[in-house]
């Protein structure tokens, strides 16, 4: 079969995306599900910038996602009702949370960084959780809706036309992927992929190894912070569960089902995930085993995720 | 003046005594070979020179500054590159790929989220340079972890290059070579000692190798040095050739 080249794989990515609202419905989904899949495709691409191109897995990333939840929830409860500005204050919250514990966990490798992700979470999900007065405890932050977008000229209706905010959504997307992709082609990203491929000669060309994983960890939190202020704007709530460690594995299942290894995989894998919790919940309660049925078949015959499959096959 | 002076440099793992008060100093232009037999501290000795991990006592100076607890990264930055007796390279990146990082990162473009067009011209032009040297380039893109093991030498010692060294180390360089990639490897470092004037320190168990590409000879044994001195020197040296060379005739 021919080689279907990169760039066209992109292009029928973005049509899909751009035109996913208009067909969603017509294969048995609905706009908020499209934008779901657009909201966490995000997040298992963030984790992804550190898994897959840097070769340092966090189960952690949900404490970012949740602190960009709940930074941008309280801005608006408390603080502003402005939208652009509850995604501000959740960025910078989730991404200042990653440059101090990252300065902490930068020397540690492999199941070491990954138990201290998990344990930092968990430190701020029992956070949310104990914090009754000011984080609405296991209730979550409730009572407030995502603002309408003023742009000047123009009000656009976030809150009453799903299809509006599907596309603010995307557009969110598209700037932070595309940040993401310019700096995996960069000089500085390629010096993550040589961590990946060989952390002794990475070093010995004279690169500092910690600081440039500290780099890519503040990065890609970063990024996972603004899908955590856009999941708790796309459910006008947020609660606990947002960063909880099951929430940080979903993520990892997100990057590895789709492809840890390409820069769409994650989307693809989360795309799977959502599409697959939401029909398999509306039948039974226990829709998880059937996920993690799949998972590990992936995992098993497919190392490189579907994507990979795809690829091999000249498809992509 | 030396380029890299060793003062009594001793490095202990618990209660082994690995390099034991080893002194050494290398005049910049010249190739110094280190051998020894098995367990000698050789390769001890190269990681405390290179920085993988500083010596218990002793000083290291670097063209007259003293690196002693200078990390691994600063000394590549101050001119020192090495490669190791198992090959570092990215095996799943492309030769022309595992070279671009080299060049970019001597080009002190580690740090940088673009490429200007010039800059990306001067580095392909430099890769190009080094594919011919190391006579990569029509393997250029292919995955170095595909290529025979001879070529994947030749890409590290490539890649160290590309950081423009004043001083290269070569753990081994021929380790589990045939002859015909002993000799191409043998002619490559001659070329950069000869026609480059690169400081050169390498560390070979192969004789006609030593003898034929060294200026200097510093002969370890359990750590500590038993003789140094040219090629001829060491050949007539009676503990030598009593502790090593007379095991291997």
């Amino acid at each position: 079969m021919k080689r279907v080249p990169a760039v066209a794989w992109t292009g029928v990515i973005w049509l899909l995306l751009l035109t996913m609202p208009y067909w969603m419905n017509a294969v048995g989904g609905y706009t908020e599900l499209a934008t779901r899949v657009l909201v966490l495709g995000l997040a298992a691409m963030s984790l992804n910038f550190l898994l897959g191109f840097t070769g340092v897995l966090s189960f952690g990333h949900a404490a970012y996602f949740g602190l960009g939840a709940y930074g941008a929830a309280m801005t608006i409860k408390y603080l502003v009702p402005s939208t652009p500005l509850a995604i501000l204050v959740g960025v910078a919250t989730g991404t200042l949370a990653a440059m101090v514990i990252g300065a902490v966990i930068a020397r540690l490798r492999g199941v070491y960084f990954a138990m201290v992700t998990i344990a930092f979470g968990q430190v701020f999900y029992f956070i949310a959780f104990r914090w009754n007065s000011v984080t609405g405890g296991d209730d979550g932050v409730t009572g407030w809706k995502r603002q309408a977008l003023d742009l000047g000229l123009a009000k656009i209706d976030l809150l009453g036309n799903d299809k509006a905010f599907y596309y603010f959504v995307l557009a969110c997307f598209a700037i932070a992927v595309t940040l993401m992709w310019l700096l995996l082609r960069s000089p500085f990203g390629r010096t993550l992929l040589a961590i990946r491929e060989n952390e002794r000669r990475a070093r010995f060309l004279g690169v500092p190894v910690e600081r440039h994983i500290w780099l890519s960890f503040v990065i890609s939190c970063c990024f996972v912070s603004l899908a955590g202020t856009l999941y708790a704007l796309l459910s006008n709530f947020t609660d606990p569960r947002a960063l909880r460690w099951d929430q940080s594995g979903n993520f990892v299942i997100m990057a590895v089902l789709g492809g840890m290894r390409s820069f769409w995989g994650p989307l693809i894998g989360a795309a799977i995930f959502v599409v697959l919790q939401d029909y398999v919940s509306s039948h039974t309660e226990n829709w998880m085993s059937f996920i993690g049925l799949f998972f590990v078949l992936v995992v098993l015959f497919f190392p490189r995720g579907v994507l990979g499959i795809l690829r091999r096959r000249g498809m992509a | 003046m030396s380029l890299l002076v060793v003062e009594n440099a001793t490095r202990r793992f618990g209660s082994l005594v690995a390099v034991d008060a080893v002194s050494m100093s290398v005049a910049p232009g010249e190739l110094r070979a280190i051998i020894g037999p098995n367990g000698a501290g050789k390769t001890t000795f190269f990681n405390l020179i290179s920085g993988f991990f500083p010596p218990t006592s002793g000083r290291i100076l670097f063209s007259g500054a003293d690196i002693t607890r200078l990390s691994a990264e600063r000394r590549v930055g101050m001119g020192m590159a090495r490669t190791f007796q198992i090959t570092e390279i990215f095996p799943e990146l492309t030769v022309r790929e595992n070279l671009r990082i080299a060049v970019e990162v001597a080009t002190g473009l580690r740090r940088s989220p673009w490429l200007r067009r010039r800059a990306n011209a001067q580095i392909r032009e430099r890769i190009e340079v080094l594919l011919d040297m190391g006579g990569l380039t029509p393997k250029a893109d292919r995955l170095v972890g595909e290529l025979p093991h001879g070529d994947q030498r030749t890409a590290e010692i490539m890649m160290a290059l590309a950081l423009k060294p004043r001083l290269l180390l070569l753990d081994e360089p021929t380790a589990g070579m045939g002859d015909q990639e002993t000799h191409d490897i043998t002619q490559l470092i001659r070329r950069l000692h000869r026609d480059q004037q690169l400081t050169i320190v390498l560390i070979e168990h192969d004789m006609r190798v030593v003898f034929h590409l060294a200026d200097r000879i510093t002969v370890l044994a359990e750590g500590a040095v038993l003789g140094e001195g040219t090629p001829n020197e060491i050949a007539r040296d009676e503990r030598v050739q009593a502790a090593y060379l007379g095991k291997a005739a």
